[in-house]
Formats: C-alpha cells, sequence, structure tokens
C-alpha cells in the first residue's frame, strides 16, 4: 500500500472469525462485506439506523476506480444511493444524498473527510476484501470469482499506478509505450488490431520532436478497463483514452463538461440528473461518434465488447469552480 | 484464437461507418452535440477544421485530409490522430520570424508564404497513429486518398463551427 495508508489511522476491526474480512468505520459510516455483499451502514439525520447493500463485485470495482482515480473528477456514484464527492483536498462520502426520494425522505447522510483519511481507509478496504485471483481492475470474462470467504489477497493488481503522460506518450523521458517486455500483450479482443509503429523520417538532432506512435496499438495492450489515462497533453486539455468492457462500474457525475469519442465497437450510456438520478437519455456511440456529457448529468456506459473510447477532459484547475459560479456553462455548445 | 471466439474490432472509415445517436427520455437533444467524425469529414473541404468538440478554450477538429494542405503553425503543442486512410505529416522548424508572434495565442494559423527553416523530417501515419506536432514547427498534411484526422489544439483563427449541420438535432 501506499504512503498514505501507512501514516493515516484508520478505523478497522480483527478479521471476522468465521468470513476471515475485517470490517471498516468512517466517520458515521461503517462497512462490512460477507461473501457476496459489501454492507453500508449509517445514522439518519433524526438518528435511525439505515442500512445499504452492495454485490461485492460491483462494490470493489467502483472501489477500485475511485482509489485509483484519487476521487476522479466531481462526484464517483458507486450506484443509486452510495460514492463520493471529490473536493480536491477533502472528499464527500454520501448515502442516498443524490436519490431524490431517500434525500425527500431525510434519510440521507453526507459526511466530509481530508482527502488522506478517506483514501487509507479505501485502500486498506480494498486490500482486505479483494482475495487472490480476483482483479477488480478486469473484465468479469477475464478474473476469478470476488466471491467467498477470505482467501488470500491481490495486493499487485489494486496498486498499479495511473499511467499519465506529460506531454506524449513515447516521448524521451515520458510514459513508455506498451509491449510484451514491459507486460502488456495485447489484449485477446484486440488481437486483430495492427502494432506496427508509424514511419518516422527525422532529420537529424529532429528525433525527439518528430514523433508519432500508434494509440490504437497502446490501447490494445491495456492491462485493465475503465481507466482513463493521459496520452497527450495541450495546456489543460488531456486526451484520455481507455478500453472499455462490460458495465463502468460507477456512475460518473462530472463537475465539468466532458466528452466521449469512440474510436471503435460501440458503448451504450444511459445519462441521468446527477442530483436526483432522474433517467435523461441514452447515448448510443459507435466508431467515429463524438458526444459531449452536459455537467448536470451522471453518466453509466455499457460496451458490449472490448472497445476504445477516448474520454477528453479540460483540467483546468479553475473551471469547476466557474462551472459553480455560474461562470461557465454546464452545455458545452449551443445552437 | 480459433474463428467462433475471435473478436473482431469495428472501425469507422469515411467509405464505411455507423452512426449511434441520443436516445431521449427528458432532455434537449442539442446538449449532447452528438456528430461522427467520418461523416463531417465526408461533407468538409480538404484541410477545413470543423470543430466537433469544444471545452473551453479547448477544441476537437475533424479534418478531411484530401492532396496537399497549406502550411499549418501553432505556438502551443497540437496532436493529430489519423482515423482512416493514410497520411504524411512534413515539419519545418520555423525561424522565429515565422513563428506566432504571441506565445499564448490560441489554435493554428497559416504559415505566411513558404516556410523557410531546418527540414525536421516527416511521419507516414495510419488508421490509429497520432502524431505531435510541435510548437513553433509549420506542419503540411500530405494524403494521396481522402482519410480522416482529428486535432487536439485550441480554437484559433482557422476552427470552423457548423455545430447546427454536424449535430443530431432532433
Amino acid at each position: 500500500m501506499n504512503a498514505i495508508a501507512d501514516t493515516v489511522p484508520v478505523q478497522a476491526t480483527e478479521p471476522h472469525a468465521t468470513l476471515g474480512y475485517r470490517a471498516f468505520q468512517l466517520g458515521g459510516f461503517s462497512f462490512r462485506r460477507d461473501e457476496y455483499f459489501a454492507h453500508i451502514g449509517w445514522t439518519t439525520a433524526d438518528g435511525r439506523p439505515l442500512s445499504h447493500t452492495m454485490d461485492i463485485g460491483a462494490f470493489l470495482r467502483a472501489l477500485m476506480r475511485d482509489v485509483a482515480w484519487g476521487f476522479f473528477y466531481g462526484g464517483v456514484n458507486f450506484d443509486h444511493v452510495f460514492g463520493t464527492t471529490n473536493h480536491y483536498k477533502t472528499v464527500d462520502l454520501y448515502a442516498g444524498r443524490f436519490n431524490a426520494t431517500m434525500k425527500a425522505a431525510g434519510v440521507d447522510r453526507l459526511e466530509n473527510f481530508p482527502t488522506p483519511q478517506i483514501a487509507a481507509t479505501f485502500e486498506q478496504m480494498l486490500d482486505d476484501w479483494t482475495n487472490a485471483g480476483f482483479d477488480p481492475f478486469a473484465a468479469p470474462q477475464e478474473t476469478g470469482s470476488p466471491y467467498g470467504r477470505k482467501n488470500g489477497s491481490n495486493t499487485a493488481k489494486i496498486t498499479r499506478a495511473r499511467e499519465l503522460a506529460t506531454r506524449c506518450v513515447g516521448l524521451k523521458g515520458d510514459l513508455d509505450l506498451r509491449s510484451d517486455e514491459r507486460g502488456a500483450p495485447v489484449n485477446r479482443a484486440f488481437a486483430d488490431v495492427p502494432q506496427e509503429q508509424p514511419e518516422l523520417h527525422p532529420e537529424p538532432g529532429f528525433e525527439n520532436e518528430v514523433h508519432a506512435f500508434n494509440l490504437f496499438g497502446f490501447l490494445s495492450r491495456s492491462q485493465v478497463t475503465w481507466n482513463p489515462s493521459f496520452t497527450s497533453v495541450v495546456k489543460h486539455s488531456y486526451m484520455c483514452p481507455t478500453t472499455e468492457e462490460h458495465i463502468l462500474p460507477i456512475i460518473h457525475a462530472n463537475d465539468r463538461v466532458e466528452w466521449f469519442f469512440q474510436m471503435c465497437d460501440e458503448i451504450h450510456w444511459d445519462c441521468a440528473d446527477k442530483t436526483t438520478g432522474k433517467p435523461l437519455a441514452r447515448v448510443i456511440m459507435k466508431a467515429g461518434d463524438m458526444a459531449a456529457m452536459p455537467a448536470y448529468c451522471r453518466h453509466q456506459g455499457y460496451s458490449p465488447k472490448r472497445s476504445m473510447l477516448l474520454v477528453w477532459e479540460n483540467g483546468s484547475p479553475s473551471l469547476v469552480y466557474e462551472i459553480q459560479r455560474g461562470e461557465s456553462p454546464e452545455v458545452p455548445v449551443v445552437f | 484464437m480459433s474463428a467462433d471466439t475471435a473478436y473482431t474490432t469495428v472501425f469507422g472509415s469515411l467509405d464505411r461507418y455507423e452512426k449511434g445517436g441520443v436516445q431521449v427520455i427528458d432532455d434537449r437533444v442539442t446538449n449532447y452535440a452528438f456528430s461522427n467524425c467520418f461523416e463531417i469529414a465526408s461533407k468538409a473541404a480538404p484541410y477545413e477544421r470543423v470543430v466537433f468538440g469544444q471545452n473551453q478554450i479547448y477544441v476537437l477538429e475533424t479534418v478531411r485530409a484530401e492532396g496537399v494542405s497549406p502550411w499549418f503553425t501553432c505556438a502551443h503543442d497540437e496532436f493529430a490522430l489519423c482515423m482512416d486512410g493514410e497520411v504524411e505529416v512534413h515539419l519545418v522548424k520555423l525561424e522565429a520570424e515565422q513563428t506566432v508572434p504571441d506565445a499564448e495565442h490560441n489554435g493554428a494559423v497559416l504559415v505566411k508564404g513558404e516556410p523557410r527553416g531546418a527540414k525536421m523530417g516527416w511521419m507516414r501515419l495510419r488508421r490509429g497513429h497520432q502524431a505531435l506536432l510541435p510548437k513553433n514547427a509549420a506542419y503540411q498534411f500530405r494524403a494521396a486518398r481522402p482519410s480522416v484526422l482529428v486535432l487536439q489544439t485550441c480554437k484559433g483563427d482557422l476552427s470552423v463551427e457548423r455545430w447546427a449541420e454536424i449535430c443530431q438535432t432532433a
């Protein structure tokens, strides 16, 4: 585990006598797992106990993204009840806050934590609850079962470093290309993707400026699903392509507009109101399609075959506040 | 891998693409600015830089590459991703007087006259290949057959916006 988890105290029990898993406490929220489920408990504002149950595989896949992305941009809903909102130095943890029915009933709970505290708890929970043979970053056909009693761990697979180019993949001193030798073979679903690199003909002295690489080949060698990684950067414009298979394990409620460019195959997106969860639209994207995700929506994608998606982000640190102040629209273009 | 278990990766091209779309439940369809780069390129003039993604000052542009382009330059890095066909990218290290005078200027501009400076070299891009267009270099695209590029850049003097024509409106 990383340095944060080693230095910030985490409230955890001893392993359960039969199941073998630890239970965790974070502020007013409790977390435990059994053979099939994650159980989240909290107390409502008027003092009643309430709880929520998620399939443990779905919970661990969502937890994996939230941990790996450092809580990402905006809201990361694990499902229609539970999730986090990133404030970049602190993080909100909530249950029912962005569910219209639960919010109206007053049974929701939201607590704000310093990022290191929630990160440490989430990292230890992910490590304790992930058994040997289950990779929460993989698609269901590619990995073993998340179910059953405590059976080893898979720390190497849940602590992969996020891959972020600073200018462009493959430049000297920047993020390396992927290869068999670097432990990144071509995924079974991309076996037909051409692997040859572009022809480069630099004049002497311009070898590091006459630069191109095979992006589709690079993506065909991604070892994880649903994990936007930087490949090229123009100021705060980040190309974050990723390979997608099965279901995006979270419902993302961005605090800014983002764009999707489908580079092969297809993904179907459910879009809903990010405050209430009310369904707004389905966006069906095929190769070459481009769509904006307005800043008022939350979205979750379904990819029947492993596909290549370009997630395009504006990483400007001031943007979220410009949207909050009404200076930047929630819709990218009006026509 | 045997034929019955092998996967086929579906890419699009100018000649062959299938467009998806927004299925509205309760929203304004134009808020999703839904378009397709192959459809845009099939209706564009060669080397028009048609904006099909915009986030404040940043854009993604679709370009129909066909024949030889003008020489472009830019005060910041840009990137070109080939989505169909085959495109050569030729680079010249511009002398200072031909670069964009304002280092903060956003987006590409046309080089005035022939580019002066050292030849940096050239690249040949096919589908899926992405090239760096380094800042203050002049670059020219050459495509023997119609091809499609996607440019990552900032909105500038050459960016063409025609959202109502390229996007789903109903």
